[in-house]
């Protein structure tokens, strides 16, 4: 179901909008004239992005700069944002941190810090978000997690445990709501091209952070459960996870 | 405080966007994939990232667009390559005066998708879409309406000039007019431009009111350009295999804006993606001379009318995305020059003569006749004249004997080449081309420098 002709704009919450998936996808969504509120953590960055926004015909733009680990605040930040956009239609998280997995190796806390910015960040606002809509029988609540969560890999696995942890989570809470008319959408990307990998060589196999952003506003629009972008990574990781641990253990991925 | 801004570059979703981190160096290559040269790329996002990345850089800096370039205008041998599509955000729009302001890294078909369904079009535009819009200002593009319009810079009304120092310049012809006359046109290295106002048009539809029209021979040519003094936009494309009786043949294309109202709906994507690297043999003399004769009579008739989507007209090539590797792996390289009046009849019959009997094939000649409206750029490359481009494959050996001769002929002829389309000139002969080259020399930033500039000043190179 596409709601683009509904008659009031549709109102959406973005954690983390001055990431690149989020930023692209925000763009479609004030092209279609929705409402937004933005959160992230850099006044200059959330200001730049809003005014992209604003021009591109959003209805309504709003902004909060606030440090998404500090979960205390997250009841009040989810309060003034609802206030601010009136009512709230989707929930969209983008944020979190690749980390450092050299360093994660070594020191536990920065492990936590990636479990915690991934992974107990997201539950919290996640469960705010679950709640209020529950009670309205309404809402999109949508997610990027990673196709890293799939399985755990030596090159990355404190980052990939945060994403599966995540992915888990979505996967039950969805499970516990889906039947009071609340959609979960868990998203996993795959390699994407940005303005890093641009001019460089191969990087044009790479997806495209626009398409990629298409998929995401599409599966909200059609109330999907779980989605690859792009979504030839979902026979890839569908024979990554079915690896015997044995062999993969030995692969150096 | 360091430690957030760290914090807050990584917050960027992994996939999603870049870390602001340098890659390792990486071959880089421009539209025409010679030559290729090594870089370090750091890319931008942000308005603050120039110049803070810029701190403890070595070998020099060089900002580069959508590298549609088709020389070394936009590589730096061993030198760090600042990418800038990722800064591809809008400032603002106003409807009423059709001024927008964006960040430069935004393309030219991005522009195009917000501006058309609002009525608006491009003031100038190339051949292709997928260039930015500070690679447009600091080439000084030109376009099809050269004739009424002239060249890009003349419709940027300001833009924001940053300094690897930090200085921050905003540039118009009242405010630091200096420095916005000697950076349209530019090539990049007076500093970093970091966002730019550009006055779009009104349209009231997507169509082109279109006619083409066989001609044979020059004069042909002139008195079509002549008779077609008050269309918008003008180009031929000439076929520069043919010899004898049908030398420099070709169809000369015009268009209007169509003024009856229509849809105005944004483009669809393009699908093709050309896949791989021709062998050369797919692009040999005789497969050209056949394209070129194909070509010549799809044209059917002598002249032909159509109503077109402003697509084909003005972008037949971006359809295929990546066109450039139909030439393999060595590449290609155009070849353009202006020749002002007095010599342009003579000149350009001298250089087709030359490129016909070199039998280097050329698979697009692109003629026009360039108009006297003249550019705020001290260093652009459109003069009253005849301009002509010509692309070669790349041949070992036997291309370069050929584009010096073709340079000195210009020269001779009173004419210049485009930078931005060239890797043959030599520094004599863009010395001579370019007077103004000292200027820019005094106005480039200290820290920008690109491998085309090394090449044609012969300064020490940055590695
Ligand atoms: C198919 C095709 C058709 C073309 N047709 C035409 C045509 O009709 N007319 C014409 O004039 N040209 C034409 N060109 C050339 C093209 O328009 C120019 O080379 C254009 O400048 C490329 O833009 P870019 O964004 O790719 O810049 P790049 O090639 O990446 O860079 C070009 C220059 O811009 C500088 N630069 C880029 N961004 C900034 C910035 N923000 N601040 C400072 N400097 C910057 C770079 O340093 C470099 O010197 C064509 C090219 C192709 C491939």
């Amino acid at each position: 179901m596409s709601h683009n002709n509904s008659t009031f704009p549709r109102k959406i919450l973005v954690l983390g909008a001055t990431s690149g998936i989020a930023e692209a996808t925000c763009r479609i969504w004030a092209a279609q004239g929705a409402s937004l509120f933005l959160v992230a953590r850099n006044t200059d960055k959330l200001a730049a992005v809003a005014a992209d926004l604003r021009t591109r015909g959003a209805n309504f733009v709003d902004t909060a700069v606030a440090d998404l680990d500090d979960t205390d605040r997250h009841p009040a930040l989810l309060a003034h944002a609802v206030n601010s956009l009136q009512g709230l239609d989707i929930a969209y998280l983008a944020h979190g941190v690749l980390g450092d997995q050299a360093q994660a190796e070594q020191d536990f806390n920065t492990a936590a810090h990636i479990l915690h910015t991934n992974l107990m960040a997201p539950v919290s606002l996640v469960t705010w978000l679950a709640n209020f809509f529950v009670q309205r029988h309404a809402g999109t609540i949508a997610v990027l997690s990673s196709v890293a969560g799939d399985r755990g890999r030596k090159s990355n696995y404190v980052y990939g445990s945060s994403k599966a942890g995540l992915s888990a989570f979505l996967a039950g809470l969805r499970n516990r709501i889906d039947r009071e008319g609340v959609t979960v959408l868990t998203v996993k990307p795959g390699p994407t091209k940005t303005a890093m990998t641009a001019g460089m060589k191969g990087s044009e196999k790479f997806a495209d952070v626009n398409a990629v952003a298409k998929s995401i506003v599409a599966a909200i629009d059609k109330r999907v459960d779980n989605l690859y972008v792009p979504f030839q990574w979902q026979p890839i990781m569908f024979v990554i996870r079915h690896i015997p641990e044995r062999v993969f253990k030995k692969l150096n991925l | 405080m360091p430690e957030t801004e760290t914090q807050q570059q990584r917050l960027s979703y992994e996939q999603g966007s870049a870390t602001g981190q340098p890659s390792a160096k990486v071959p880089f290559e421009s539209w025409g994939r010679y030559p290729t040269y090594d870089a370090t790329l750091i890319p931008l996002h942000w308005q603050s990232d120039f110049p803070a990345v810029v701190r403890g850089t070595h070998n020099g800096v060089l900002p580069v667009g959508l590298g549609r370039s088709y020389g070394d205008v936009c590589l730096l041998k061993g030198g760090n390559l600042l990418p800038t599509p990722g800064m591809s955000r809008l400032i603002s729009f106003d409807p009423e005066t059709g001024l927008l302001t964006a960040e430069t890294g935004i393309s030219l078909a991005q522009i195009l998708d917000f501006a058309v369904p609002r009525g608006f079009f491009l003031p100038v535009t190339p051949g292709t879409k997928y260039v930015t819009l500070g690679g447009a200002i600091a080439n000084d593009i030109h376009g099809k309406n050269h004739h009424v319009a002239g060249t890009f810079g003349r419709h940027v009304t300001q833009f924001e000039l940053v300094r690897s120092d930090g200085t921050v310049l905003r540039c118009s012809p009242t405010e630091n007019a200096e420095f916005y006359a000697m950076t349209i046109g530019g090539l990049g290295l007076t500093g970093f431009i970091r966002w730019a106002t550009l006055r779009l048009k009104p349209i009231v539809s997507r169509k082109i009111d279109y006619e083409g029209i066989q001609f044979h021979g020059i004069d042909e040519f002139l008195s079509l350009t002549e008779a077609s003094k008050e269309i918008e936009y003008t180009v031929s494309w000439v076929d520069c295999t043919s010899t004898g009786r049908n030398f420099c043949r070709g169809v000369f294309m015009q268009g209007d804006h169509s003024t009856k109202r229509d849809e105005l709906k944004p483009s669809p994507e393009p699908k093709l993606v050309f896949p791989f690297d021709a062998p050369g043999f797919l692009l040999n003399h005789l497969s050209v001379a056949a394209f070129n004769t194909v070509f010549f009579h799809k044209q059917m008739g002598k002249r032909q009318v159509a109503l077109q989507d402003y697509e084909p007209f003005f972008y037949p090539l971006d359809k295929v995305l990546h066109w450039n590797r139909m030439y393999g792996k060595s590449g290609l390289l155009q070849f353009q020059y202006v020749i002002p009046w007095n010599n342009a009849r003579e000149g350009t019959v001298a250089i087709l003569k030359e490129v016909a009997k070199s039998g280097l094939a050329s698979f697009l000649a692109v003629l026009k006749a360039f108009g006297d409206v003249p550019s705020p750029g001290v260093m652009s490359f459109p003069r009253p004249g005849i301009t002509l481009a010509l692309d070669f494959p790349i041949k070992p050996g036997r291309s370069f004997p050929l584009f010096e001769r073709l340079a000195d002929m210009t020269l001779e002829f009173g004419g210049r080449l485009y930078p931005a389309k060239d890797a043959a000139m030599t520094a004599a002969q863009f010395q001579a081309f370019y007077p103004e080259w000292q200027q820019l020399a005094r106005f480039r930033d200290p820290l920008i420098t690109s491998s085309f500039w090394e090449r044609v000043t012969g300064e020490q190179p940055s590695l």
